[in-house]
């Protein structure tokens, strides 16, 4: 097979490899993009995208099972609703393939070359690539390594059987009458919320003091308290042993040390996402590493030449649009523009019901690190929009310096609240103080209200409390 | 609507003029009562002028660097209601800057700060309502480690520019970084870019306005050099029988008592001299061609602060004794480095010593001090091997570098000067002698 020589090599087509390659093509830089499985990694086939299509799905019949009892206040009366999750998971799979197609077709419209096949490094320069018709060489002269992250396995729990990552989850035709979620992350209770909207038994089995342990207390409340209503049993301080000899039950050791059993029809092991630096060649090329991931810069070069890493191989937090962010950064670095790390933040949104949505510095981080802060914090139950909509746990919470009121974090939890996400990130990239925030128009009735209260309430004159 | 003029205040006694070092505010920005619109500076001391009224510029009478006669108008404000057409000078006079600090100034969030010292880290410490921004309101430094606070826009533009943020100061909310502050920084030249690794070429240059003290000096030496033709002399000075007399002297001293230096003795040596040689110790008014001869010997001694080159005098040197020489010295020098000299005490010298022996050399050219006509340097002591006619001895030997001004003294008389002090220094008994 012939050589390929050029100018930008892309190793994976998750989020950050593939902007990086449509960036590097718009700016008209030769590139060459692999991938070993489907375009849009983890997070368009089997993270971000199908799981929040199947929390939609679970959220709707969630909706309809309610308005089926009796007494709904809202007067409306439906039949027994049925869920057939088979066709839930068959149109899933249309918008994960409809997206799968849109980044090829983005890719080819930026002129980069797309070679399927699993990529692994002969030298820093060199890769050579296993496709369906050979053994493909690729010679470039700046390559950008985006491989990603991959479920971490628990060695007492190994996937097979009814233990089962994220991704088999999200193509399960049946809904499991018992489902038991080892890990109360972000990933283990969107998911595990979905099931229990969905009519299975859950329970989450945490082995920290507190679901949700990156979050503070106050807004993880609000999700525990909907959990409970939705009859999901959370197991804190609690350890996974193993499988069951039958395998229908897990085992687990409670805070007080006894031993319990579990009966389970799936167990599902979210317990974090580790970075993928194995199988491809990374051993030929001896990069730095920072823990388990690969060390980077401000412009994500790595210890070798010629030679970047961008997204969750390179760190926490693993999220699709850091990984973005730095894909487009390295893009327009290869092209020859002057580029470094910048961001002021990276939000977090994390799809339970309620939603959580964070940005910048906690309280208790802005504290940290020696601050004198002021905190503003407006609750939903003051919202006109919340109201309406049934949904008003949570709270808009904004932190910022007390001497000049230049905002350092916002944090919110509520139903849909992760669209704010963009107005959080937008004030802490323009340097917002309080007053710009508080001295924006926010539209009535919407849940954004809540910002603008939270603002003023830090300021000491919120209107609506 | 009416007017207000601001006249250049009475700034202090004796003070017929100021320089406009600093304006806070520009035509068209609206100021408040007792907020500081300008900074002048005297001999003595940076002064603050405030706002008496509240209102909005409308003119200002002069440019920094500009020297502006005391009762001249300053500026002109804009004022609701009647104004006073017979408008007042300024009624406040601002403490001088060494006090300005402890002065609370109550309308404004942050502190004035004298001209001559970076702002202190200090930001408003109530809410204020965004477009309350004040003009005079300081640009919040920033801590190091923090980052600069900027758009993406501006970041953007400041690394395709080659900018490293931290180098530009913000002057929007809470030191926010604008367009409008990027272009100045631009607008300043090209600034050093992000050090890559390794040496690499610079291409910065910064301009700055020669002003106040530092104009006043460039000016005093400008006067020196271009109008008095120098001759220099050097000579070595054994000084090791005058370091073993200044030892024994101070060694009888008390631990709270201050001790003798090398220059009270110096003095000594250049009184007796002077008073052989007259006209060593006088003025030359070269516009007048008038020599002034003195009785009194009024030493100016070059001193350094942090401001820069100032000379306080000795006065009535010929009347001191060594100790009283001492102790003159010392609290001069205190006072010219922590800016409280008064201004006779900087004025009025007949001759100069300059002495950078701290930090050794063996030659200076000294420049003096117009319109004196000799000044004598002094260099730093050095122990050197001197030949006594049958063997090597370690002496311990001082270069005293001297200037004078040739049409007043002619090179012979110089020497002779000159050799008459080293004379009485390597035999300090002399020194002491009377008659």
């Amino acid at each position: 097979m012939k050589e390929i020589v050029c100018k930008l090599l892309v190793i994976g087509a998750g989020p950050g490899g593939y902007i990086c390659a449509i960036r590097a093509g718009q700016l008209g830089v030769d590139t060459v993009i692999v991938e070993a499985g489907k375009a849009g990694g983890t997070c368009l086939n089997i993270g971000c995208i199908p799981s929040k299509a199947l929390i939609h799905a679970a959220e709707e019949f969630d909706k309809v099972r309610h308005m089926s009892s009796a007494s709904d206040v809202l007067g409306i009366s439906v039949e027994q609703p049925k869920l057939d999750l088979a066709q839930t998971v068959r149109w899933k799979d249309g918008i994960v393939g409809r997206l799968n197609s849109g980044v090829l077709g983005l890719l080819r419209k930026a002129k980069v070359k797309i070679v399927h096949g699993p990529a692994r490094f002969r030298d820093g320069k060199t890769v050579e690539v296993e496709t369906e018709t050979g053994t493909q060489v690729i010679r470039a002269e700046t390559v950008v390594i985006a491989t990603g992250s991959e479920p971490v396995e628990l060695p007492s729990l190994p996937f097979g059987g009814p233990v089962i990552s994220s991704t088999e989850a999200l193509s399960l035709t049946t809904v499991p009458k018992r489902l038991v979620v080892v890990g109360g992350g972000y990933i283990g209770l969107e998911l595990g919320t979905a099931f229990a909207k969905m009519g299975a038994e859950v329970t989450v089995v945490e082995a920290t003091p507190q679901i949700l342990p990156q979050y503070d207390a106050e807004l993880v409340k609000p999700v525990a308290k909907r959990l409970a209503e939705l009859g999901v049993q959370v197991l804190t301080d609690t350890k996974a042993k193993g499988l069951s000899g039958q395998g229908d039950a897990l085992l687990i050791e409670t805070a007080d040390g006894r031993e319990q059993s579990l009966p389970a029809d799936r167990i599902l092991v979210t317990v974090g996402r580790r970075p993928r630096t194995e199988g491809w060649g990374l051993e030929e090329l001896d990069l730095d590493r920072a823990g388990r991931f690969i060390r980077i810069d401000d412009r994500c070069r790595t210890s070798m030449r010629g030679v970047h890493a961008i997204g969750d191989v390179t760190g926490e937090p693993m999220l699709a649009h850091r990984a973005m962010a730095q894909g487009e950064m390295v893009a327009e670095i290869v092209a020859g523009r002057k580029r470094s790390w910048d961001k002021r933040s990276i939000p977090a949104v994390c799809f339970t019901d309620p939603e959580i949505v964070t940005a910048g510095l906690s309280p208790d981080e802005a504290r940290d690190q020696g601050l004198e802060v002021r905190i503003g914090q407006f609750p939903f139950t003051a919202n006109g929009r919340a109201m309406t909509t049934q949904s008003e746990d949570g709270f808009v919470r904004v932190v910022a310096r007390a001497d000049t009121n230049l905002v350092l974090g916002l944090q919110a939890v509520g139903a849909g609240i992760s669209e704010l996400s963009s107005a959080f990130s937008l004030a802490l990239e323009m340097g917002a103080r309080l007053e710009d925030i508080a001295g924006t128009i926010h539209a009535h009735p919407t849940r954004s209200e809540g910002l603008q209260e939270a603002a003023l309430k830090a300021l000491g004159h919120a209107l609506h409390i | 609507m009416g007017e207000f003029v601001i006249k250049m205040p009475d700034v202090g006694e004796g003070v017929a003029e100021a320089e406009l070092v600093e304006w806070h505010v520009k035509p068209g920005d609206p100021v408040r009562e007792d907020m500081v619109l300008a900074a002048v500076m005297t001999d003595k001391a940076t002064v603050e002028i405030p706002s008496p009224v509240d209102g909005t510029v409308l003119w200002l009478g002069a440019e920094v660097g500009d020297t502006v006669a005391v009762k001249a108008p300053l500026l002109r404000i804009e004022i609701a209601g009647e104004g006073e057409p017979v408008a007042a000078e300024s009624p406040a006079v601002a403490e001088p800057a060494a006090k300005a600090e402890a002065k609370e100034p109550r309308t404004e969030p942050v502190k004035p700060q004298p001209a001559a010292v970076a702002p202190a880290r200090s930001a408003p410490a109530e809410p204020v309502a965004p477009e309350a921004r004040k003009p005079a309101e300081r640009p919040v430094p920033r801590e190091p480690a923090e980052r600069p606070l900027a758009s993406p826009a501006v970041r953007l533009r400041a690394q395709e520019a080659g900018i490293d943020l931290r180098q530009v100061t913000g002057t929007g909310p809470a030191g926010r970084i604008g367009h409008d502050d990027l272009d100045q920084f631009l607008a300043r030249g090209p600034q050093p870019a992000i050090a890559p690794t390794g040496l690499a070429r610079k291409t910065a240059t910064e301009e700055i306005k020669v002003t106040g003290m530092r104009r006043r000096i460039a000016e005093k030496m400008r006067l020196s050099a271009s109008r008095i033709p120098h001759i220099t002399y050097v000579e070595e000075v054994d000084v090791t029988d005058l370091e073993d007399l200044r030892a024994t002297m101070n060694d009888g001293r008390k631990p709270d008592q201050p001790k003798l230096t090398i220059l009270p003795l110096l003095m000594r040596a250049m009184v007796k001299t002077l008073g052989e040689q007259p006209d060593v110790n006088a003025t030359f008014d070269d516009d007048a061609g008038i020599v002034t001869r003195y009785a009194a010997v009024h030493i100016g001694i070059a001193t350094q602060t942090p401001a820069g080159l100032i000379v306080p005098v000795v006065r009535h040197a010929e009347a001191r004794s060594v100790w009283d020489s001492a102790a003159e010295l010392a609290r001069l020098a205190e006072a010219a480095r922590n800016g409280t000299a008064a201004r006779e005490e900087l004025s009025g010298s007949t001759i100069t010593i300059t002495s950078l022996g701290a930090l050794g050399g063996i030659v200076t050219t000294p420049i003096i001090n117009h319109p004196e006509v000799a000044i004598v340097g002094v260099n730093k002591i050095a122990i050197r091997p001197v030949w006594d006619g049958t063997q090597f001895v370690p002496r311990k030997i001082m270069n005293l570098s001297s200037s004078f001004d040739h049409r007043i003294v002619d090179g012979w008389n110089a020497a002779v000067f000159v050799q008459r002090i080293k004379t009485l220094l390597e035999t300090p008994a002399l020194i002491f002698i009377e008659g």
